[in-house]
C-alpha cells in the first residue's frame, strides 16, 4: 500500500484526471446517442443513456468540488428524471436545452483539463431553459465555441517515412554541394544552396522532434500499478519516480512499456520481501522501489532499483541445470555477471511458486528481447539480500547528436560529444602514461584513470603511416571516466543516429549507426560498453540509488537489544524498533478488558508480555514505536546491545518469535515486533476510531465515493460487521431505508436535493452536510 | 504449375532457393564499413541510399571458412532491421512447390538450422534456406 505522499499527484488529482478522461470518453460515445435522441425524443434507451451520463457527472462533481458542473448536471438530471417519470414530454425546447447543457459540460471539462478559465456567462440561461414552458433556446453552435483542434494523430509509420525522406534529402543536398564545389560556381547558385541547406537543417530538427515524447507517458501509470500490485501481494512499497521529463522517441516508449511493467511487477513480487521478512532482515517494512530516467550522452538510461532480496544466483544455476540446457559445471564456470544474466534465460522464473502477478510464463527473456530489438541493453547490479538494480540503456534513436569523429587504424568512429570530457594529446604537458603491472594508466593533470586503446580494443591493424602521437579522449562512462587513446581526432559533426541491428549490437561496444555526409556508414561508440569490453570496473554501490537512506543498511549486521524476558527466556529485539527502555512500577499496569495496559506519561499504552507479572513490584518495559502507534513490551531486564548475524533461522509458525539467531554460541530468540504490533495495536485502533457501517449500497456509490471521504475524516468504514463488532453510526444509501442498526444512530442519504418536511436525510452529494450529520449524531447519540 | 515464388541463388558454392516473401530487393553492395568485435558472419555495414544495412557473410553464417567475395546481396527485413545477405550469383526466379527433406538426410553444420525443405528444379533438388536463420542472433550463453 503506497502512501499518498509518494505519488506525483495527490489522489484527488488522480480522481480528477480519471473524471476528465471518463467524461470525455462518455461524451464521445454519447454524441451518437444525442443525435439519435434529437430525432426521436421518445426513444427511451437514448434518454436513459443521457440520463446516466448527467447523473454520473453530477455524482462525481459533488466529491471533486466542481460546483459549476454539478449545478448544470443536476439541473439536466432533474429534467430528464421528469421525462423518465412521464411528468414532462420531451419537446423540441427541452431536447435543445438538455443538449446545450451536455455541450456545456464538455466545454467545462476541457477547460478544467487545460487549466483554462471559462466564463460563467449563459449558464444560468441554460439552466433556466430547462424549465417547463420556457422558450426554445437557440442551440449555441458548440463547434464554434470549442477551440479549434490544434493536433492530429499520426501513425508512427508515417513519421518514419518522413524521417527517412528527410535523411534522403540531407544526402541529396550533400551530393549536390559536393558536385557544385568541384567547379567554379555562380555566387547566386551558392546562395541558393546555402538557403536550401539551412531549410533542410531546420526541417530535420522539426521532423526529429515530432517523434519525441516525454517519458512521463511511461511513468505516470506506475504509482497506481505499484499500489495495486503491492496491495494484491500484501506488501508495502514506496515508489520514487525521477526524470519523467526526459524525452524519448515515441516508438521506444511503446517498446519499453511492457518490459518496464514486467520488471516492476517482478521487483514487487519476487524482489521485495513480505513486511515480516523485511523486518526480520533489519529493513524498513516498506519496500523501496525507485524508477528513474536520465539522459547520458546518446542514451537514455531507465533504472529500476529495489531494496529487496536481490537475485539468488545459486538458485538460477540450480534451476537452469535442472532444465538440462547446460550442465551445472558449465554454468558455474561462467563469470559472475554472466551468471546473473542467466535470469534472462527463456522460461526461467527465479521464484518457485507461480504467483498471480508475475507468474504468467512471461520471463525476463521477453524483456531482454524487446530491449535488444531497439538496440538497447540491460545491465544488472545485484546485491544479494540488499536489492537489485536493473538499468535499461536505450539509444535516442533517430535523434541527431553532436559527435566527434575519431580515427583508429583505417576506420572512423563517432563518439557522442556529451560523453567526452576533454581531448588531449598524449605528448601534452601534464600528461603521463604509465604501466601498472601490465595495465596502462593515464595521468591527466594529476588525475589518474584507466587507459584503453581503441585500435587494440577493436583489434584493428594500426595505420602505419599515421603513427604520430595518439590523442587521448577522456570519456565519461556513467560510473567513471577513462582515457580512450585514438590515432586521430578528425571532425565534429551532427549525426542522425539509428539503432544498429542486434547482430551488430552484440559486439557490445556500439550505441548505433549513422550515415554521415560521406555516404559511408559509421558506427557510434558506446563509452560504457567499451569500458566493459576493456575490463574496466566502475562497479557502483547500489545504495547510491537511494541516497543516504541506504546507508543504515550497509552497516554490518543488525543491531539488536538483548534482554531477559519475564518468562526467563533470553531474547533479542531489533534496536530500530525500540524507542526507549524504561523502568515502571507494577502498579502502573492494569489488566482491563482482556488485555494489559500501561499508564505512562499521562497516556494509556497497550502492554504486551510473555510470562507473568505476578509478584513483581517493578519491571522494565521496551517502548516499541512504529510511526504513530506504540506498544510497550514488558521484560525482566535489558542486558546489552549486540549485533545479529545475517543468518537468522526463521520461525516455523507465526507468533512472538520471528526466528532464532546464533549469538556467541548461544541460540537467541528474536522477538517478532510485527506480531507484537499486530496483536496489540489494531484492537486499540478499533476502539479509537468510530466504525461507520454502510448499508444498502446497491450501486457501489457508498463504497466508491463516500468511503474515502469517511476514512479521510477519521472513521473506520465497513460494509459488514465482524462478530461482536458494533457500529458507531450507520449510513444508509436510501432515505426510505430503516436498517437494523442496533443502538447506533442512522444517517440516511436521499437522492433529491430538497428534503420533504420531517425528513432528516442528507442530500447524497452534500459531503459537508454528510460529515456534519455523522458527527452530530455520534456526539449527540440522537436516534431517528 | 502454381506454387510459391523462389529465388534460385548460389551461396557458398551451392545452389539454394530463397522464399521470395523474404526478399525485399536484390542489390549490389558498395563499400562496407567493418564492425570490429561483431560475430564473424557480420561483414559490416553498407549504405543503401539513406538506409544502413547490416551485411551478412552467408558463407560464414553457414559455418564455412570462406570469406565470400560476392558483392551481390539479397535484402531482407527481420524485426525492423535490414540485412544484406551476400550471394555468389542469382540465377532465376520461378514458382516451385516446397517439399520436405527426404527422411534420413542429415545436413551438415549450420545448413541444418537454415534448411526449410527442398524444391525440385528440372529434376535437380535444391535446398530451400531461411534467411532469418542465417542472421547471427546475439545469443545469451554464447
Amino acid at each position: 500500500m503506497v502512501t499518498p505522499g509518494n505519488f506525483h499527484r495527490g489522489p484527488m488529482d488522480d480522481l480528477l484526471q480519471d473524471f476528465i478522461a471518463e467524461t470525455r470518453e462518455t461524451l464521445e460515445a454519447l454524441s451518437g446517442e444525442i443525435v439519435a435522441w434529437e430525432s426521436h425524443p421518445g426513444d427511451r434507451a437514448r434518454l436513459d443513456a443521457i440520463f446516466r451520463f448527467v447523473h454520473t457527472v453530477k455524482g462525481s462533481c459533488g466529491f471533486l468540488d466542481l460546483p459549476r458542473l454539478e449545478r448544470l448536471a443536476h439541473a439536466a438530471e432533474d429534467v430528464l428524471a421528469q421525462v423518465r417519470d412521464g411528468a414532462r414530454t420531451p419537446d423540441r425546447a427541452l431536447v435543445n436545452a438538455v443538449l446545450a447543457v451536455v455541450d456545456r459540460i464538455g466545454e467545462i471539462v476541457e477547460a478544467i483539463d487545460a487549466g483554462a478559465a471559462l466564463d460563467h456567462s449563459g449558464e444560468e440561461l441554460l439552466i433556466a431553459a430547462l424549465a417547463e414552458g420556457s422558450d426554445e433556446i437557440v442551440l449555441p453552435t458548440p463547434v464554434a465555441q470549442r477551440a479549434p483542434a490544434r493536433s492530429v494523430r499520426l501513425g508512427v509509420e508515417l513519421l518514419d517515412r518522413m524521417m527517412n525522406g528527410m535523411s534522403e534529402m540531407v544526402l541529396a543536398r550533400n551530393e549536390l554541394a559536393r558536385r557544385l564545389r568541384s567547379r567554379d560556381i555562380d555566387p547566386a547558385v551558392e546562395a541558393a544552396l546555402e538557403r536550401l541547406s539551412l531549410t533542410v537543417g531546420e526541417m530535420r530538427d522539426t521532423v526529429t522532434r515530432t517523434r519525441m515524447q516525454k517519458i512521463d507517458a511511461l511513468f505516470s501509470p506506475l504509482p497506481r500499478m505499484v499500489r495495486d500490485t503491492a496491495a494484491g501481494l500484501g506488501k508495502s512499497v514506496a515508489l520514487q519516480v525521477d526524470g519523467a521529463d526526459v524525452e524519448l522517441d515515441r516508438e521506444m516508449i511503446e517498446v519499453m512499456r511492457d518490459p518496464l511493467v514486467h520488471i516492476i511487477r517482478n521487483a514487487i513480487d519476487h524482489g521485495l520481501e513480505a513486511p515480516a521478512e523485511r523486518r526480520a532482515a533489519g529493513k524498513r517494512e516498506v519496500g523501496r522501489l525507485s524508477v528513474s530516467a536520465r539522459q547520458s550522452g546518446n542514451q537514455i538510461i531507465v533504472e529500476i532499483a529495489d531494496d529487496g532480496r536481490g537475485v539468488n544466483v545459486e538458485r538460477l544455476i540450480q534451476k537452469l541445470a535442472a532444465t538440462g540446457v547446460r550442465s551445472e559445471r558449465d554454468l558455474r564456470a561462467l563469470p559472475e555477471h554472466a551468471k546473473l544474466e542467466l535470469m534472462f534465460h527463456p522460461g526461467l522464473s527465479s521464484k518457485d511458486s507461480v504467483s498471480e502477478v508475475s507468474g504468467r510464463g512471461v520471463g525476463m527473456d521477453v524483456v531482454k528481447a524487446s530491449i535488444d530489438q531497439i538496440g538497447g541493453r540491460v545491465e544488472l547490479d545485484n546485491i544479494p539480500g540488499k536489492g537489485l538494480r536493473i538499468a535499461i540503456h536505450v539509444p535516442l534513436t533517430l535523434s541527431i547528436i553532436s559527435a566527434i569523429i575519431v580515427g583508429a587504424g583505417k576506420q572512423r568512429f563517432a563518439i557522442p560529444r556529451q560523453s567526452i570530457e576533454e581531448i588531449v594529446s598524449e605528448r601534452g604537458e601534464a600528461i603521463r602514461i604509465d604501466l601498472l603491472g601490465g595495465t596502462p594508466i593515464a595521468t591527466v593533470r594529476s588525475r589518474r584513470m584507466p587507459l584503453l586503446d581503441l585500435g587494440e580494443l577493436l583489434e584493428l591493424c594500426p595505420d602505419r603511416e599515421l603513427h604520430g602521437p595518439r590523442m587521448l579522449v577522456i570519456v565519461c562512462a556513467g560510473a567513471g571516466s577513462y582515457a580512450l587513446a585514438v590515432d586521430t581526432v578528425l571532425d565534429n559533426e551532427e549525426l542522425v543516429i539509428k539503432p544498429a541491428s542486434p547482430a551488430v549490437m552484440a559486439a557490445g561496444v556500439y550505441a548505433g549507426q549513422t550515415l554521415p555526409d560521406s555516404g559511408l556508414p559509421m558506427l557510434l561508440l558506446d563509452c560504457a560498453g567499451m569500458a566493459r569490453a576493456g575490463g574496466l570496473d566502475f562497479s557502483r554501490d547500489l545504495d547510491a540509488a537511494f541516497g543516504d537512506e541506504g546507508a543504515e543498511e550497509t552497516a554490518p549486521g543488525l543491531p539488536a537489544l538483548l534482554f531477559d524476558d519475564l518468562d526467563g527466556v533470553r531474547r533479542a529485539v531489533p534496536l530500530a524498533a525500540v524507542d526507549r527502555v524504561e523502568k515502571v512500577a507494577a502498579a502502573q499496569v492494569q489488566m482491563a478488558a482482556g488485555s494489559y495496559r500501561l499508564a505512562i506519561d499521562g497516556r494509556i499504552v497497550p502492554l504486551a508480555l510473555q510470562g507473568s507479572l505476578d509478584g513483581r513490584e517493578r519491571l522494565s518495559v521496551l517502548r516499541l514505536k512504529d510511526e504513530d502507534v506504540e506498544v510497550a513490551y514488558a521484560i525482566d531486564e535489558a542486558i546489552e546491545i549486540i549485533t545479529l548475524p545475517a543468518d537468522i533461522a526463521p520461525a516455523r509458525t507465526p507468533g512472538a518469535a520471528a526466528g532464532v539467531a546464533l549469538v556467541e554460541g548461544e541460540q537467541i530468540e528474536l522477538l517478532d515486533v510485527l506480531w507484537v504490533f499486530d496483536m496489540h495495536v489494531d484492537r486499540i485502533a478499533a476502539r479509537d476510531a468510530p466504525l461507520c457501517l454502510l448499508t444498502g449500497d446497491k450501486d457501489g456509490w457508498l463504497s466508491t465515493f463516500v468511503r474515502p471521504l469517511l476514512e479521510t475524516a477519521g472513521y473506520r468504514v465497513a460494509d459488514s460487521l465482524s462478530p461482536g463488532e458494533a457500529p458507531a453510526v450507520v449510513l444508509a444509501a436510501d432515505a426510505g431505508m430503516s436498517p437494523a442498526a442496533g443502538d447506533a444512530p442512522v444517517v440516511r442519504l436521499r437522492r433529491k436535493r430538497q428534503a420533504d418536511p420531517g425528513d432528516d436525510s442528507v442530500y447524497r452529494y452534500d459531503r459537508a452536510g454528510l460529515l456534519f450529520a455523522l458527527e452530530a449524531r455520534l456526539a449527540g447519540g440522537e436516534r431517528y | 504449375m502454381t506454387g510459391q515464388l523462389y529465388l534460385i541463388a548460389e551461396v557458398a558454392g551451392r545452389t539454394v532457393a530463397i522464399d521470395s516473401d523474404q526478399v525485399e530487393s536484390v542489390v549490389d553492395i558498395g563499400e562496407v564499413t567493418a564492425v570490429p568485435r561483431a560475430p564473424k558472419a557480420v561483414r559490416g555495414l553498407a549504405a543503401l541510399r539513406s538506409r544502413v544495412v547490416t551485411v551478412v557473410d552467408t558463407e560464414a553464417a553457414l559455418g564455412l571458412n570462406g570469406c565470400t567475395l560476392a558483392r551481390r546481396a539479397v535484402i531482407t527485413q527481420i524485426d525492423g532491421h535490414h540485412y544484406a545477405m551476400l550471394v555468389d550469383t542469382l540465377d532465376d526466379v520461378a514458382p516451385f512447390e516446397l517439399r520436405p527433406l527426404a527422411s534420413g538426410i542429415a545436413l551438415e553444420g549450420n545448413w541444418r538450422a537454415a534448411a526449410r525443405g527442398i524444391v525440385e528444379r528440372d529434376g535437380e533438388p535444391v535446398l530451400v534456406v531461411d534467411l532469418t536463420a542465417m542472421v547471427p542472433a546475439p545469443s545469451l550463453l554464447s
